[in-house]
């Protein structure tokens, strides 16, 4: 008998939360950018689960599309934090708040 | 029939060229498009005519289907023409007319800075009145006689830098409305009870046997009557007609003589099945015919502009036309129409020209002696004055008989109140004729003040060049003059009471069939007594004015306070309506409105601005702040499905 | 996943290890060996999986997290093999751990690995606990929505059957064959997609070079002026890296191409 689907469901919220959490204490956008990771994993995690519980392939189909997204919203996230940090060497992701109107 | 396109499309092409090259056309050649579209729109209603004579009497209507208006389920309502003796003898007067008064206003409009706008909208009415009378369903007719309505505004209201010109043009305006609302409600009614618009699923069927019962016949009719005296002036709905000679003269005598107050007569005239069903209605038309015209002529005795005079008499020939369609006689009223056109309209444009050599001054008690200065403009007015006093053989006579046989026939009372009338009118416009061209020049005396009737809206024309002596006008205004001096004259031909010689009813015979119109038939010796008595009181009341007026002498008795003031009746109906109106609308605009609507959008405001004040705070520039916000979200959201779970 | 499911998987948990132990001794038979051998490694996964998290977000030097980022991954990786997601678990290994967290710790190089949050500084005091608080909530909030909770998951999507006696036998093939018939617009999209995203690198990445072409040489001293004061500052600040004042590199590089 396999593992429930209970317990990876779990382990995907417990991971959704921590990386939630993170985003919210962190200031490093880098790490900011991190926890945005394991949020991502967290939903990989319940897709590949319910593609497993209900015998659809589909699931594991959009775990792929996730991961191409990711890596292009990675590129681009870090293109713009590479802009940001050429113009302040110490910048927080709350430094950017002086851009408020 | 294809000619009544060309009909239409001559006035609409002119109006559409107007409105593209109003900037660009110089000053004559404006006029001249109209005014040769005009003219071709008139061919083109000759020929229709000549056409449809070619026909047998019983099949002389046609029809002309354009497009699909208003398609909606049951109700299907087209652009389309309706070609029959009635609607083609409007169009040939009305365009016939019209050509006329559009050459007259080149002359008249001169150096007019607005001249293209002017020729503009008569291009416009042109189209529009000939939508009216061509249209083939009720609602197109409406949207013509709308159109008219509009253009009306616009020409009353032509210079409206003069106060009393927008005044007045406000005043048609919302005048109108009121019988455009009775017009409206008689179209709903319509449609309730045929579920159509079209004359040939309306009418036709009334005049092959149909029936209609007697309380809606009455109330149609009514509905129809109140759009009738709305647009045609009739009493109580009149008194916008005098206070509209503010516009300038060419559309005093178009529009507010010739043709436009006419369509209340063409409205009746087409819903004569109608009528018939409702004796009440037909008996209110005449009464109503014959009111307005007493009223009008009694103030005309007394008043002193001489085109508010000639607007009076106006109210009192169209008080005529009501009159004869009360009393059945649909023929008659037509008759007296074309021959009212002719004749008011050269009354007018002989007026006009007065107006013209005068420096504006519409006074009559300082003009005085023009004759010797404006011989044909004189002759013109002198022979407009004989046909509009009813003297034999001028057309008017002819017309006004027939008219008076009908209401004869119809109470004896009504054709001693019409004689009496026309008695009045011949006084009051021998009255008018001496003091304005008999007599002493008072204009001379009386020269330091020009202009006192306001403004020199088309300006200074009359001033340059003749030595502050009035003489007559360029040909452009004579031509048509003399031609409907002419027409004035013989117009009568068209419909002679002799066996035979009844043209006009006969041709319009297959509009009116015996069915709803039942026609009547007095003996010889009851129409030449009426006729010898009612032309007995137009030369007494015509020899009374000549003897009175021609020493041009001021008559404080003969001219008693109560006519001056109209009957009180302007003063009345200001009083009744505007006062609580005034009342009304004080309330609403510093109560209600400042207070209560004022309040609330303030208020509104100040909300608005104040949340905003607050809210700002929550803008603070932090990414982290924004995501917990989402979290906050997400949360409220799980909270809210974990409430469901739990309940 | 009813309360049913939840109450009887719980204790579960805590005899597993020890249910696994003693089949190992004492039970010979392969299936309870094979039950067994699930459990391990979806215990192992989990503990990499939340000790990367926890790593993530408590450790103050980002080059820390990028590692302990990688050891969550590669857990998720290992839960993906217990589910016979094996494509996606190799793909995990090489996007993921090879390729985005590469990328991440290159940036980290590339603007001075010394760098850390200055934690005891918080503009934001009431942040921090109520992100706790938040987190918190939404945990046992999604736990009482799935214990209490009865989940709608409609009807099947069409792209077929994990375990289907049709097709390709191995998950490889089986996903392949969905995403390049049913799936095969949104694939072709993902590929508009990553060009868009090269795109937008390199011009995020060209845009100091471009503004300072546009910049007027009044401006341009004064950015100069500003950077040059700015520079012994963080020279003093990152010693011995060869990398640091990586706004000074970036700068290099612009010019270097200018």
């Amino acid at each position: 008998m396999r593992v429930p689907a209970d317990w990876y469901l779990i382990l995907a919220l417990i991971l959704f939360v921590l990386g939630g959490t993170g985003l919210l204490v962190r200031r490093n956008v880098l790490v900011m950018f991190m926890c945005v990771e394991l949020m991502l994993n967290a939903v990989d995690l319940t897709f590949v689960t319910f593609a497993r519980t209900l015998n659809d392939l589909g699931g594991q189909a959009a775990v792929f599309f996730v991961l191409v997204v990711a890596a292009a919203e990675v590129v681009v996230g870090l293109g713009i934090i590479v802009a940001i940090f050429r113009r302040r060497a110490d910048a927080t992701a709350d430094d950017v708040h002086i851009l408020k109107g | 029939m294809n000619a009544a396109y060309v009909i239409l499309a001559a006035p609409a092409l002119g109006a559409l060229i107007l409105l593209a090259g109003h900037r660009r056309l110089l000053e004559p050649v404006a006029g001249w498009v109209v005014v040769v579209l005009g003219f071709v729109s008139f061919g083109a209603s000759l020929w229709l005519w000549v056409t449809l004579l070619g026909r047998p009497a019983g099949d002389r209507v046609a029809r002309l289907a354009i497009f699909s208006w208003v398609p909606v389920d049951r109700l299907q309502v087209g652009f389309g023409l309706q070609v029959d003796p009635l609607s083609v003898f409007f169009c040939l007067f009305v365009t016939g007319v019209s050509s006329l008064i559009f050459l007259y206003s080149i002359g008249y409009m001169h150096r007019d800075p607005s001249f293209a706008r002017f020729f503009f909208y008569l291009s416009t009415f042109l189209f529009s009145m000939l939508v009216l009378v061509l249209a083939d369903n009720f609602l197109f007719t409406f949207l013509g006689w709308e159109g008219v309505g509009y253009c009306s505004y616009g020409l009353v209201g032509f210079w409206f830098d003069r106060d009393r010109a927008a005044v007045a043009a406000k005043k048609a305006f919302v005048t109108n409305r009121v019988g455009d609302f009775g017009f409206m409600i008689a179209l709903f009614l319509m449609y309730e009870h045929f579920g159509s618009f079209d004359f040939s699923r309306v009418l036709a069927p009334l005049a092959h046997g149909a029936t209609l019962p007697t309380a809606f016949a009455t109330g149609l009719g009514l509905m129809l009557l109140l759009g009738a005296c709305g647009k045609s002036a009739q009493f109580p709905l009149y008194m916008w007609l005098p206070d509209a000679m503010e516009g300038p003269t060419p559309i005093s005598a178009l529009i507010h003589a010739a043709t436009m107050v006419t369509a209340g007569v063409y409205l009746l005239a087409r819903s004569a099945p109608i009528l018939h069903f409702s004796p009440v209605t037909m008996w209110l038309v005449a009464c109503i015919g014959i009111t307005t015209a007493f009223v009008a002529s009694t103030i005309a005795c007394v008043e002193t502009d001489i085109k508010r005079i000639l607007a009076y008499s106006t109210l009192a020939e169209i008080g005529f036309m009501f009159l004869a369609e009360g009393s059945g006689d649909f023929s008659s009223a037509l008759f007296l129409t074309v021959t009212h056109a002719f004749f008011k309209a050269l009354l007018f444009l002989s007026a006009g020209a007065v107006i013209h050599a005068l420096a504006d001054e519409q006074d009559i008690w300082r003009m005085g002696g023009l004759r010797k200065y404006l011989p044909i403009t004189f002759g013109a007015f002198f022979v407009g004055y004989l046909a509009l006093s009813a003297i034999p053989p001028f057309a008017g006579w002819w017309a006004h008989e027939a008219v008076l046989e009908a209401a004869y026939h119809k109470d004896v009372w009504l054709w001693v109140t019409g004689v009496v009338v026309d008695g009045l009118t011949a006084y009051y416009m021998s009255r008018e004729v001496m003091l304005v061209f008999f007599g002493r020049s008072r204009w001379k005396e009386q020269r330091p003040e020009p202009a006192g009737a306001g403004g020199g809206g088309h300006g200074g024309s009359h001033a340059d060049g003749h030595d502050g002596e009035p003489h007559d006008s360029p040909w452009t205004m004579t031509v048509p003059l003399v031609l409907l001096a002419i027409a004035a004259v013989v117009g009568g031909v068209i419909d002679l009471p002799f066996p035979g010689t009844d043209f006009l009813t006969r041709f319009l015979a297959p509009v009116f069939p015996h069915t709803v119109v039942p026609g009547f038939s007095l003996t010889t010796g009851t129409r030449v007594a009426i006729g010898i008595a009612g032309t007995a009181v137009n030369f007494i009341g015509l020899a009374v004015g000549i003897v009175v007026w021609l020493p041009g002498l001021a008559r404080p008795r003969l001219e008693p306070g109560f006519l001056r003031h109209g009957w009180y009746i302007d003063e009345g109906v200001a009083g009744a309506v505007a006062g609580p109106l005034a009342v009304a609308a004080d309330s609403t605009a510093y109560v209600i409105d400042r207070r209560g609507v004022d309040g609330l959008v303030g208020g509104i405001a100040a909300l608005t601005a104040g949340a905003g004040r607050q809210l700002r705070r929550v803008q603070t520039g932090y990414v982290r702040t924004y995501a917990l916000g989402i979290g906050i979200g997400a949360a409220a959201i799980l909270i809210y499905a974990a409430a469901r779970v739990g309940g | 996943m009813s309360a049913g499911t939840w109450a009887l998987t719980g204790p579960r948990l805590v005899a597993a290890v020890g249910v696994l132990a003693y089949n190992g001794a004492h039970n010979p038979h392969a299936e309870h060996l094979a039950l067994g051998a699930d459990w391990a490694v979806y215990l192992v996964g989990a503990g990499l999986i939340l000790a990367g998290a926890l790593g993530v977000i408590l450790l103050r030097n980002p080059v820390h997290c990028a590692l302990f980022l990688v050891i969550t991954l590669f857990g998720v990786a290992l839960e993906f093999v217990d589910e016979s997601a094996d494509f996606l678990a190799a793909v995990q290994i090489i996007v993921y751990a090879g390729a985005i967290v590469i990328l991440f710790l290159f940036v980290i190089m590339f603007l001075g690995v010394d760098r850390k949050d200055r934690i005891a500084e918080e503009p934001l005091p009431a942040q921090r606990p109520l992100a706790f608080a938040l987190g918190l909530a939404v945990l046992i909030l999604v736990l009482v929505l799935a214990g209490f909770g009865t989940w709608s998951t409609g009807a099947h999507s069409l792209s077929g059957a994990l375990r289907s006696v049709h097709g390709p036998a191995d998950d490889v093939g089986r996903l392949g064959q969905t995403i390049y018939t049913r799936f095969l617009l949104p694939f072709e999209m993902t590929s508009a997609l990553l060009v868009i995203s090269i795109v937008a690198a390199v011009v995020l990445a060209r845009s100091r070079h471009r503004v300072a072409g546009e910049m007027s040489e009044a401006e341009q001293a004064a950015l100069r002026d500003a950077d040059r004061a700015r520079s012994p500052q963080r020279a003093d600040g990152g010693p011995g890296t060869p990398t640091s004042g990586a706004p000074g590199g970036g700068r290099q590089d612009a010019e270097v191409e200018g």
